[in-house]
C-alpha cells in the first residue's frame, strides 16, 4: 500500500462523495463498496495533513455508525486528531471517538486524558461542551478518576451551557468512580436552588438516575425535591421529580402525607399528558393508600382508556395493572373497556389488556374468564391466539392450581384446548396434564377419559404440536389404565396405524402404555380364571362404575383376526374372533388371545425398528408375550382342571409387572436429590472436574412437573414453525382416515351426547356457540355479569386435594438471601449527606470485618443522643446510614481527632492519586470544610 | 434513562446510531435488526410503544423516518415523544423543513443537534431557540477554520498546476 501522498490530499474523496456513490451502487454491492473506501481511507488517515486525515475520519464515522464498519483500528488517529487547534477537526475527532471507543475495550482511551483535560479548561465554551460530551460517552474509571477535579470545577461554572452539562456527566463519573461523590456531590445539592431550568431540570433528572439506584440514600434531599414539587411550574423537572417521590415515598411513611396533595393538585391542573400520566403513575405505585388520590387518578385512567389516542390507552391499560395490585375494584369498575382493549387492532394493547383480565382471576371467575378468552383466542390470529393460551395456562397453574376448584373442567378444557387449531403450547399441556395426573387422584378419572378421546382420534396425528399432548394422554391412559372403561379400545388407539407419524420418543411412550394396558388385561383376566369365577368378573369391580355404563351395553362385539397380516404397521381388525367389551361382559380367553395377537402383530416390526427407544420398548413388549403366549395356548387346549397347574408362572410373573406399574407415581422435588446424605467414604466430586466443561451449558429445566419427551430430540423431529400450509395437507388425509376409522369401528367411538353427559355441570370450556359471538359488544355482555365477583358458590365437593411437597417446592429457585451489596454511590452520598468523611473507601473496600469493629469501637465514645431522630425509619437500613448519622451527631472536636488519626492514611491515599495534582487534595479538603459547617443544618423536612 | 437513539428508515436504512449505554459492535447490528423488524412491521394507527427485552422502544414515524429510543421500564413514554418531537422540530428548523436526504448528507450535523439536546440518555435543553443558537455558533466557528483550511489547499493546488 502506497503511502500517503500529496495526490492523496488532493483528489480525496469527499464524505459527499462516498454517500453518493453510496446510493449509486446497485443493492447488493454495497459491502464491495464500503471494503474499496475503507482501503482508501486506511490510506489518507496516515496523512499528515489535518484536514486529510479529518475528512478520511469523517468518512470512516460515516461508514461505522451507519453501515456497521469496523474502525477500532483507527482508534489512535481519532486521538491524535482531536489536539488539533481546529475546532473543526476537534469536533471530527471527539465525534468518532465517543461513537466508537467502548469504554472497557479500547485501550488508547488514556491517550485522550491528557487532551481531555485541555479541553474542560479551555476558555472555549465550545471545546468544554465537546469534551464533556465525549466523556460522558466513553467515560472510564481512570478518566473518571483523572479528570474528577476538572469536571467539579465545572460544576460551579457561570455558564449555565456548562454547567449542566457537567452536571449531566458527573452522573457517569460517579457510576465508574465513586469516590468522585466526596468531591462533587455538595456542588450538586447546591444547584437544586439553582433558577435557570436548564441547570435545574440536569440536576433533578441526575438525582433520578442516583435515587432509581438506592432511594434511601436520597431520603434527607427529600425537603429540595418538595420544594421543587411545589414551586416549579417546568413540566420537564416535575415529571422526574415525581419520579424521586415514586422512590422516596414507600421509604417514609410521613413523606406521603406531604405530598399527596400537591400531586394531586397537579394532576387537576396541567393539561399535559405526560405529566397528568406521570401523576398517575406515582399515585398508584406509592400513594395507593391515599383514596382520594387513588380515586382521583382512576377517574384520570378512564379518561385515558376512553381516548382515541392508542398511545393513551396503552398506558391507561398499563396504570391500571399498576393499580390492580392493590386497588382491584378500579380494574372491576373498568372492565368493559378492558375487555374491548382484547379485540383492539394493536397486538400491544391487546397483550396489555390480557394481562389485566389475567390479574382478575380468580376461584371465582376462573371458568367464565376461560371460557371468554378462548373465543376471543378462536377468531385471533395465531400468534396472539397462543399469547392467550399461553397466559391461561400460565395463570391456571399457579401456586399449584391454586385458581382451580373443578379439576375435571380443567382437565377437560386442556384437552379442547389442545386441539384449537392454532395452539403451539403442546408443551405446557403436556406438562399440566401428567403433573394433575401425579398431583390430583380425584381428577384421574375425568383426566383417563379425556386422554381417550385424545389417543383414539386419528386426526389429531397430523398437528406436530400435538404430539406432546398426545405423549402425556398416551402416558396417561396406561398409568391408570384400571380406570379406563374399556381397555381394549385404548390399546387399539395406542397401537393405531398413524402413530408412525409421531416422533419416536413419543411413540416410546405409546409402547409403554401399550405394554401397561395388556400387563393390567392379562392380569385381570389371570385373577379372573385364578378365581374360577366367571361373574362377577374382578375387572369390571375393580372399574369404578361410571355414569354412562348404558351406553357401553349397546357397543356390540367386534371381532379380530390374528392371521390377516400384511403391512407392517397395519392393525388388523376385521376378522372372527369376538373382542368382547370390558364393562359389561367378561374377560374370555378369545379376547384375551386376540388382545395379545393384536400387541405382536403390531409391535412385531417395531423389534426391528432403528430407534432405539422404540425398538427397546417393542421387545420388551415381545419379549412379555412371548413367556405369556405358550401358556395361554395352553389354558385353551387344557381342560378346566389342568389350568390351575399350568399357569402359576405366569400368573405370578405378570401379577409382578402389574404390581410394578400399579404402584403409584408422584410428584417428585427438583430438591429431592439434595436431601439425600451423602454416605460416608463417598467421594462426588473426584475426578469429575472435567465434566464441567462438557456439561456446563446443560441446564436443569426449571418446571418441577416432568417431560415425558426429552425437550432436544423433539425440536429435532418436530416442525420447528407454525406452517400452515404443510399442516393442512396431512390433516385433509387424516380427516378422510378419520371418517374411514370411524366407519369401521364406529363402537369405540362414543357418540357426541356421551360428552355433555359426562361433563354434567360443568360448563363447556368453549360454546361452539360462541365462536357465533363476533361483535366486541357482545362479548362485553357475556362478560358484563361474569366478571363480577360473586359469593363463593357453594360448593357440592370440597376441593380436591393437590399433592403438594413438604418443602414448597415451587420456591425452590431459592431467594437466596439478598446479598446486600453496599452501593459504592451511595455509601459516600450518605457519608457526604451526614458529614462522614473518616471513612474512606479505601477502608470499605479493604474489610468489612474491620470496619465493623471500628464501628463498635466508635460506639463505645459516648455520644449525645440524637435529641431528633431524623429518620426513624433509616433504622432498617442501618448499615447504610447508622454508622454515619452516630457520627454527624458526635462533636466536631471528636472528629478532628479522628482525622488527625487518620492524617496518614489520607497521606497515603493522596499519594497513590497522585496524579489528580493538588487540585483534587484541595477541593475535597475544601469539600470537607464546608461539610462542616453545613452538615448539621441539613434541614429536616420529615420533623 | 434513554439507551439509545437510532433512526431507521421505512426501507430499514439507518440514518443515525447513538449508544448512551454501552454496546458492542455486534450487539447494535442485532438490536438494529431487531428492532427495524418489530417497528417497521406496525401498522400507522397503532400505540408507539414497543416492549422490547424488559425495556420500552419509543417510536415515532416522520414522513419516511423512524425515530426510536430505548428506555427503562417505568420512564416516561410520552415525555419521550415529546423529546423526539422535540428533536425533530429543531432538526426542521437547522434545515429549513428537514427531509431524509439532509440526515443522509449531513450526519454530522445531525449528531452534533443531538449532542445539544440530549447528553449522558438525559435531555439537557429543553429550549428550541438555544440549540439553534448554539450549534449555528459552533457553525461558523467550523466555517471561520475551513475558509482558512481551503485558502492553503488553493495554495498547494495552485503550486502543483
Amino acid at each position: 500500500m502506497a503511502g500517503p501522498s500529496l495526490m492523496d490530499s488532493l483528489f480525496q474523496r469527499s464524505l459527499d462523495d462516498i454517500i453518493k456513490g453510496l446510493r449509486l451502487t446497485p443493492p447488493g454491492t454495497e459491502s464491495t463498496f464500503i471494503g474499496k473506501s475503507l482501503n482508501e481511507i486506511r490510506r489518507e488517515i496516515k496523512s499528515t495533513d489535518p484536514a486529510t486525515k479529518a475528512t478520511a475520519l469523517q468518512k470512516l464515522t460515516y461508514l461505522h455508525s451507519l453501515h456497521g464498519a469496523d474502525m477500532s483500528w483507527a482508534a489512535f488517529h481519532s486521538v491524535e486528531l482531536s489536539s488539533s487547534a481546529a475546532h473543526s477537526h476537534k469536533r471530527i475527532a471527539f465525534l468518532s471517538a465517543s461513537l466508537s471507543f467502548n469504554p472497557n475495550t479500547t485501550e488508547v482511551i488514556l491517550l485522550l486524558t491528557h487532551q481531555l483535560r485541555k479541553d474542560l479548561s479551555s476558555s472555549n465554551i465550545h471545546d468544554v461542551s465537546l469534551a464533556l460530551s465525549t466523556l460522558s460517552s466513553i467515560c472510564n474509571p481512570d478518566l473518571a478518576r483523572d479528570l474528577t477535579p476538572e469536571v467539579f470545577t465545572l460544576l460551579s461554572s457561570c455558564k449555565v451551557f456548562v454547567r449542566k452539562k457537567a452536571i449531566a456527566t458527573v452522573l457517569r463519573i460517579f457510576e465508574q468512580y465513586p469516590d468522585a461523590v466526596r468531591v462533587c456531590f455538595k456542588r450538586i445539592v447546591e444547584n437544586l436552588e439553582n433558577v435557570d431550568m436548564g441547570v435545574l431540570s440536569t440536576v433533578v433528572g441526575l438525582f433520578c438516575e442516583l435515587t432509581e439506584k438506592e432511594p434511601r440514600s436520597y431520603l434527607p434531599l427529600a425537603p429540595e425535591f418538595y420544594k421543587i414539587l411545589v414551586d416549579c411550574r417546568n413540566n420537564w423537572v416535575l415529571i422526574k421529580v415525581l419520579k424521586i417521590f415514586a422512590k422516596l415515598v414507600p421509604l417514609e411513611p410521613r413523606l406521603g402525607k406531604r405530598v399527596v396533595e400537591p400531586i394531586s393538585e397537579h394532576l387537576g391542573r396541567t393539561g399535559a399528558k405526560s405529566l397528568a400520566f406521570e401523576c398517575v403513575r406515582t399515585i398508584v405505585t406509592s400513594l395507593s393508600e391515599y383514596d382520594n388520590a387513588v380515586k382521583l387518578a382512576v377517574g384520570k385512567i378512564l379518561e385515558l382508556l376512553l381516548d382515541d389516542d392508542p398511545n393513551l390507552k396503552y398506558l391507561g391499560l398499563q396504570a391500571l395493572a399498576i393499580v390492580a395490585q392493590k386497588n382491584i375494584w378500579a380494574v372491576l369498575e373498568n372492565k368493559e373497556l378492558v375487555v374491548k382493549a382484547l379485540s383492539d387492532v394493536d397486538v400491544n394493547i391487546k397483550l396489555e389488556a390480557l394481562r389485566l383480565v389475567m390479574s382478575m382471576v380468580s376461584e371465582d371467575n376462573v371458568m367464565e374468564i376461560c371460557r371468554i378468552l378462548i373465543s376471543q383466542a378462536l377468531k385471533s390470529d395465531p400468534e396472539f391466539c397462543n399469547e392467550i393460551l399461553g397466559f391461561i395456562l400460565l395463570t391456571c397453574a399457579r401456586n399449584f392450581y391454586e385458581v382451580i376448584f373443578y379439576f375435571d373442567w380443567y382437565v377437560t378444557f386442556l384437552g379442547e384446548m389442545a386441539r384449537i387449531p392454532h395452539c403451539q403450547k403442546g408443551e405446557e399441556i403436556e406438562n399440566q396434564l401428567v403433573d394433575i395426573g401425579l398431583r390430583v387422584k380425584d381428577a384421574r378419572p375425568q383426566l383417563v377419559h379425556v386422554a381417550r378421546d385424545l389417543v383414539i382420534d386419528p386426526a389429531l396425528f397430523g398437528n406436530p404440536f400435538m404430539h406432546r399432548v398426545l405423549a402425556a394422554a398416551a402416558w396417561i391412559s396406561g398409568e391408570y389404565i384400571e380406570l379406563s372403561r374399556n381397555p381394549f379400545e385404548v390399546m387399539e388407539a395406542l397401537l393405531q396405524p398413524r402413530t408412525s407419524l409421531l416422533s419416536p420418543f413419543v411413540r416410546a411412550v405409546y409402547i409403554q402404555s401399550a405394554f401397561k394396558v395388556l400387563t393390567f388385561c392379562l392380569s385381570s383376566y389371570l385373577k379372573l380364571t385364578g378365581d374360577n369365577a366367571s361373574y362377577p368378573s374382578p375387572l369390571t369391580d375393580s372399574v369404578p362404575k361410571t355414569n354412562n355404563e348404558g351406553s357401553l351395553d349397546t357397543v356390540a362385539c367386534q371381532s379380530l383376526s390374528e392371521t390377516e397380516l400384511d403391512n407392517q404397521n397395519m392393525v388388523v381388525t376385521d376378522g372372527q374372533t369376538p373382542f368382547a367389551s370390558l364393562g359389561t361382559s367378561h374377560l374370555t380367553e378369545e379376547s384375551i388371545v386376540a388382545l395379545v395377537n393384536l400387541v405382536e402383530t403390531n409391535l412385531g416390526p417395531l423389534a426391528g425398528s432403528s430407534e432405539v427407544e422404540v425398538q427397546e420398548r417393542a421387545s420388551n413388549v415381545l419379549g412379555l408375550i412371548k413367556l405369556i403366549k405358550p401358556k395361554l395356548h395352553d389354558c385353551l387346549d387344557q381342560s378346566e382342571g389342568d389350568k390351575m397347574k399350568v399357569e402359576p408362572n405366569a400368573s405370578e410373573m405378570v401379577q409382578v409387572i402389574f404390581d410394578a406399574f400399579s404402584e403409584d407415581l408422584g410428584p417428585v422435588s427438583l430438591n429431592a436429590q439434595e436431601r439425600v446424605p451423602i454416605p460416608d467414604g463417598l467421594v462426588l466430586k473426584e475426578n469429575l472436574g472435567d465434566l464441567e466443561e462438557v456439561c456446563g451449558d446443560m441446564k436443569l429445566p426449571l418446571s418441577t412437573s416432568f417431560s415425558l419427551v426429552k425437550p432436544h430430540m423433539v425440536d429435532a423431529t418436530s416442525i420447528p414453525e407454525w406452517q400452515s400450509k404443510e399442516e393442512s395437507e396431512p390433516s385433509n388425509e387424516s380427516t378422510s382416515l378419520l371418517a374411514e376409522h370411524r366407519k369401521r369401528h364406529g363402537l369405540y367411538y362414543l357418540s357426541s351426547e356421551n360428552k355433555g353427559m359426562i361433563s354434567n355441570d360443568y360448563p363447556a370450556a368453549h360454546d361452539p356457540k360462541d365462536k357465533a359471538v363476533d361483535e366486541t359488544e357482545d362479548l362485553v355482555k357475556l362478560t358484563g355479569e361474569s366478571l363480577i365477583i360473586k359469593r363463593k358458590p357453594n360448593h357440592v365437593k370440597p376441593r380436591p386435594v393437590v399433592v403438594k411437597l413438604d418443602d414448597g417446592e415451587g420456591v425452590n429457585v431459592a431467594l437466596k438471601a439478598a446479598e446486600v451489596k453496599a452501593d459504592l454511590i451511595s455509601g459516600a452520598v450518605q457519608e457526604v449527606l451526614f458529614g462522614n468523611e473518616a471513612t474512606t473507601s479505601s477502608r470499605r473496600k479493604s474489610s468489612k470485618k474491620s470496619s465493623k469493629q471500628r464501628e463498635v469501637d466508635e460506639l463505645n465514645v459516648p455520644v449525645p443522643e440524637s435529641k431528633n431522630s431524623t429518620m426513624e425509619t433509616d433504622k432498617s437500613g442501618v448499615g447504610f446510614g447508622g454508622s454515619g448519622r452516630r457520627k454527624h451527631h458526635s462533636h466536631g472536636k471528636e472528629r478532628k481527632h479522628r482525622n488527625s488519626g487518620k492524617d496518614k492514611e489520607h497521606d497515603k491515599k493522596d499519594k497513590q492519586k497522585s496524579n489528580h495534582g493538588d487540585g483534587k487534595h484541595k477541593s475535597q479538603q475544601r469539600a470537607d470544610g464546608d461539610l462542616a459547617v453545613q452538615s448539621p443544618v441539613i434541614p429536616d423536612f420529615l420533623l | 434513562m434513554i439507551h439509545f437513539v437510532v433512526l431507521i428508515s421505512r426501507q430499514g436504512k439507518v440514518r443515525l446510531t447513538k449508544w448512551y449505554s454501552p454496546y458492542s459492535q455486534k450487539e447494535r447490528a442485532k438490536v438494529i435488526r431487531e428492532l427495524s423488524g418489530m417497528i417497521l412491521t406496525r401498522g400507522p394507527k397503532l400505540c408507539n410503544f414497543v416492549e422490547w427485552r424488559g425495556y420500552k422502544v419509543v417510536y415515532k414515524r416522520y414522513a419516511s423516518l423512524y425515530f426510536c429510543m430505548c428506555i427503562d421500564q417505568d420512564d416516561n413514554e410520552l415525555e419521550i415523544l415529546e423529546i423526539i418531537h422535540h428533536y425533530v422540530e429543531i432538526l426542521d428548523r437547522y434545515f429549513g423543513s428537514v427531509c431524509e436526504l439532509d440526515l443522509i448528507f449531513n450526519f454530522h450535523k445531525a449528531y452534533y443537534i443531538l449532542d445539544e439536546i440530549l447528553i449522558a440518555g438525559e435531555l439537557q435543553e429543553s429550549s428550541k431557540k438555544t440549540v439553534a443558537r448554539l450549534v449555528a455558533a459552533q457553525d461558523s466557528l467550523v466555517e471561520a477554520a475551513k475558509e482558512q483550511a481551503s485558502s492553503i489547499s488553493n495554495m498547494i493546488a495552485q503550486a502543483t498546476k
